[in-house]
């Protein structure tokens, strides 16, 4: 019933709008004005264009204000506050060319509007014009590009050598996290050792995997560097940690890495915004299938002391689970045993 | 005996010049007329925008009302609805994969390309058609066929691909990752080989046309911009497709074949793939080696239609005309060396990525120089609003405001936050989308009367325009909010992380502007359709345009003239030239009759003109008398 009373409303409608259309074409063409070069329309289009200019500007600077401490993410890495630095001076300078260049294409559709008694200048070039428009625009991108590469060389810049070694693998749907443990070396791993007792595939052979141990939540110091090594088992994902300014890809049969140092405890940045229940997050951003959107994990970020404390905490994956250890050479067998 | 059966031969040859005989199937299906094959792109295109905008309905539909009961779409979704009436998340990927895939090669490479190459290449460079008119043909029906294949893989059990338009292995390559790298992933392969075939027939066409089968006259610094941006869309698209199907091809030795491009070390459900050694990294490189120009392949016509409309409509020449071209020339070579600035975070080597900055921001100048051209054409002009005009100036909107946030992009050191979020998305869909799709419409209210002889209703093209312009910027602009706030693309639901678990009201904000806008173009294709058959009927020139697909019979025949192909004599932008009593003179008017509105240079060719007039003149009396 109700979709026969829909099809009846649309079908009126469409009748309405039909019968409307059919008059002012007909009314236009007893005015004649299908014989003007330019119609009455040709004043609406061109205030209409200005009414457009301050109607989504006011409705751009008011909702930018309004939510910006809504969209700026709080930023807590050292390369982070450089990077969101580069982000806003960009902002400041393509948002004056963006003011600046839609102004004059809002203005000048009023302003030129077709009369019949003007005749447009005839203005087919200017070189000096063009280079001043090729040259500007060049200067300006240098000295974005120059900063930004400076950035970026610091940013991809090899890890310092005590940064604490993390190992984050990707898989559907999920991350699971490796620490290299007292040593700061991830032992060796291949990926037709993994099962389900051995997610991350290490081979327990080699000695500097004895002391590795498993995360359910990334827990990293504050102010000390953390590098990331990055590896995926089955498909591409994307280790995102938005707090963090920090995204790199994790590809399988190619391991990547991202260093960066903290800055702000999860503790410090609750207080911060006033959120107790706030975390740092990981999220995945190269899509990966089914469950692409629900690959999160925490990061927590402590104090150094508290950091080593949780280390000397931990349980190597042997320890969790004696039975990995099955077949080694007797004297591995030994050291993880020691551990 | 045998001079007589050679004249015999002549006069039948003039005859069947004159007077074609095509049945249906000759005229309107396998037609070698460009201007036919120009129509049945766009007609084409015109249904895969229809499709590939509804798709993003569905999904918009989900991401702005993700608690929505969609029960009222099984009968068109079927088990793609679950039982409490939400969207499967699987098929959610497969449609923003589609709806990608759709979107950039069927509707703004082949609509947009297709319709308006084919269309206007041998109109306004004065040929009576393509070079070869059965490639051009053959260059349709490769496209059919894509498109007929990539359609019936919507329908099959296990959903069409779903690795995002981008279709990166391994995701794409493994039918274990994610159920559309089955089927649905083979008819994506064999549809954009046969879409790739249909670019290079095309492509050939266009550049072996351009350059030899202008008329008399039209040198390349007379060509009009439109010519200008179709001909060099066409050498990239030359020059890129066939990467795009070395990619293609490995994938599928590497889908169906057991060997390793891509593939490594990989466990997956359960099991360790034999594969080792691959690199998914030079998928990437391949893909974009193609995927960036595309970016070009797809803008570039658009712009091109835009500097034609905009300086017809202005009553003023074009501003820079030769910046102008330099500007394409520059964009065409640099769209090759910056693909990887898709990738500055996929794990390959950082000082690459230092070097893709720096090209990346060098192709930024071009562009600004092109829009600052637009903004000085419009200066002081006598502007008329058409709806091809108002179009024209809506993309160079999106040209600006989403060229702009490519530069945030094109950083390496600010894309690392950016990169997947929807800050991209916004980016693209304005600048390469959106803008593209403008100058799509553009086109077709702008020479609608040439295509069909009749008009298009002007007051439903202004509403169309003002209800699709400020959709558009209703449904992007908010995205760079959205984006700048970390929202990675292609998530199903963003309620699993607490720093995306916001913006429920922005995101439906967008999908309500999303559904206007769709609706809205349904106001263009009744205008369209209806103005096919009962819009007014046009005149010679509608616009009062310098351009030679003007001096054409208001429904121009196979061959497009019937005398002779008119000659040329000038640029195409003499408008409101000083002293001249009209404020056009289109390009088949000497130099030497306009006395009064030459400039000092051009009297001087007034000379040059009249000696090749009176040659012409004589050859054309000795042929006379041969008859």
């Amino acid at each position: 019933m109700y979709g026969f009373l829909i099809a009846v409303g649309v079908l009126l409608l469409l009748s309405i709008i039909w019968m409307v259309y059919r008059i002012q074409t007909l009314v236009s063409v007893v005015k004649g004005s299908d014989k003007k070069i330019a119609t009455g329309s040709n004043k609406i289009n061109a205030i209409l264009f200005v009414l457009f200019l301050l109607g989504t500007g006011i409705l751009m600077f008011w909702y930018s204000i309004k939510e910006f401490d809504n969209y700026q993410l709080p930023v807590a890495s050292e390369h982070g506050v450089i990077t969101d630095q580069l982000f806003w001076i960009t902002m400041a300078v393509t948002g004056v060319v963006f003011l600046i260049t839609h102004v004059l294409l809002f203005i000048f559709p009023y302003k030129y509007q077709y009369k019949e008694s003007r005749k447009a200048t005839f203005y087919p070039d200017n070189n000096k014009l063009e280079i001043i428009w090729t040259v500007v625009p060049g200067v300006v991108l240098a000295g974005l590009v120059i900063s930004g590469w400076m950035a970026w060389s610091d940013i991809t810049a090899p890890a310092p050598e005590k940064a604490h070694v993390i190992e984050i693998m990707g898989y559907q749907f999920a991350w699971d996290v490796r620490y290299a443990g007292k040593d700061n070396v991830l032992g060796d791993y291949d990926y037709r050792l993994t099962s389900a007792q051995n997610s991350h595939g290490v081979d327990f052979s080699d000695k500097n995997s004895i002391d590795d141990f498993p995360s359910p939540v990334v827990v990293i110091p504050k102010g000390e560097p953390v590098l990331f090594k990055i590896r995926a088992r089955d498909v591409l994902h994307s280790v995102f940690a938005p707090h963090m300014r920090l995204k790199m890809d994790a590809v399988p049969g190619m391991p990547t890495r991202f260093w960066f140092v903290p800055t702000k405890t999860t503790a410090e940045m609750r207080e911060e915004l006033g959120n107790p229940e706030f975390n740092y997050e990981i999220a995945c951003t190269e899509i990966c299938g089914r469950g692409h959107n629900g690959m999160r994990k925490v990061i927590e970020v402590v104090e150094p002391a508290a950091y080593q404390k949780w280390l000397s905490e931990q349980k190597s994956f042997i320890q969790n689970n004696p039975a990995l250890a099955k077949g080694l050479e007797s004297d591995v067998k030994e050291l993880a045993e020691i551990q | 005996m045998a001079t007589a059966s050679v004249a015999t031969h002549d006069t039948a040859h003039d005859h069947h010049d004159h007077e074609h005989h095509d049945n249906f199937v000759t005229k309107y299906i396998f037609s070698t007329d460009h201007k036919m094959i120009g129509k049945q792109f766009l007609v084409t295109g015109i249904f895969w925008a229809i499709i590939g905008g509804f798709l993003s309905i569905l999904f918009r539909l989900q991401l702005g009302f993700p608690e929505m009961n969609l029960e009222f779409l099984r009968p068109l979704l079927g088990g793609w609805i679950d039982e409490s009436g939400a969207l499967d998340p699987t098929f959610y990927l497969a449609l923003v994969t589609m709806h990608g895939t759709i979107m950039v090669f069927f509707v703004l490479t082949a609509g947009l390309s297709g319709t308006f190459s084919n269309f206007l290449i041998p109109l306004q460079i004065g040929a009576r058609d393509m070079a070869s008119g059965f490639m051009n043909m053959l260059s349709y029906w490769f496209f059919f066929m894509s498109s007929v294949i990539m359609f019936i893989s919507l329908f099959i059990k296990t959903g069409p691909a779903g690795g995002g338009w981008v279709v990166y292995p391994p995701l794409s390559a493994l039918e274990q990752a994610i159920p559309g790298s089955g089927l649905g992933m083979t008819l994506w392969l064999i549809a954009m080989t046969f879409f790739i075939a249909s670019s290079l027939l095309g492509g050939i066409n266009y550049i072996t046309t351009v350059i030899n089968l202008r008329t008399k006259g039209m040198s390349f610094s007379r060509l009009p911009l439109t010519i200008w941006a179709f001909f060099l869309t066409a050498v990239i698209g030359l020059l890129s497709f066939p990467v795009l199907f070395a990619a293609a091809l490995l994938l599928v030795f590497d889908r169906s074949f057991g060997t390793s491009f891509y593939l490594s070390d990989i466990y997956i459900g359960g099991e360790a793939l034999p594969n080792t050694g691959g690199s998914p990294v030079l998928y990437q490189h391949l893909f974009w080696f193609l995927g960036h120009p595309e970016v070009y392949i797809v803008l570039l016509p658009a712009l091109g239609i835009t500097s034609e409309v905009i300086a017809t409509n202005s009553r003023k020449p074009i501003f820079g005309y030769k910046a102008m071209i330099i500007s394409m020339l520059g964009i065409t070579i640099l769209s090759f060396i910056v693909w990887a600035h898709h990738m500055f975070v996929s794990g390959m080597n950082p000082f690459l990525g230092s070097i893709f900055m720096f090209l990346t921001l060098i192709i930024a100048v071009p562009s600004a120089v092109k829009v600052f051209n637009y903004l000085t054409t419009l200066w002081r002009g006598n502007l008329i609003f058409t709806p091809a005009m108002l179009f024209s100036i809506g993309l160079v909107s999106f040209f600006i405001s989403g060229g702009l946030t490519g530069i945030f992009l094109g950083n390496s050191a600010i894309d690392i936050q950016l990169h997947d979020t929807y800050f991209v998305v916004a980016h693209f869909h304005l600048v390469m989308g959106s803008a593209s799709f403008f100058g799509l419409l553009a086109g077709v209210y702008h020479w609608f009367p040439k295509m069909f002889g009749r008009m298009m209703d002007a007051r439903l093209g202004y509403i169309h325009f003002w209800l699709t312009f400020v959709g558009v910027y209703m449904v992007f602009f908010p995205m760079h909010y959205i984006g700048i706030a970390g929202f990675p693309r292609r998530y199903y639901s963003w309620t699993n992380f607490e720093f995306t678990n916001m913006y429920t009201d922005l995101n439906m904000f967008v999908s309500v502007a999303a559904i206007i806008t769709f609706s809205a173009q349904f106001i263009f294709l009744f205008n369209f359709f209806y103005s096919m058959y009962r819009g007014r009927k046009a005149t010679l020139n509608p616009w009062r345009s310098n351009t030679l697909e003007w001096t054409t019979p208001i429904n121009p025949g196979h061959g497009n003239w019937p005398g002779e192909i008119p000659t040329v004599y000038r640029w195409p932008y003499d408008y409101s030239k000083p002293g001249a009593p009209e404020d056009f003179i289109p390009q088949t008017v000497p130099l030497s009759a306009t006395p009064e509105s030459n400039l000092p240079h051009e009297q001087e060719q007034v000379k040059l003109e009249m000696e090749i007039m009176k040659e012409e003149s004589e050859v054309l009396v000795a042929n006379e008398s041969k008859h």
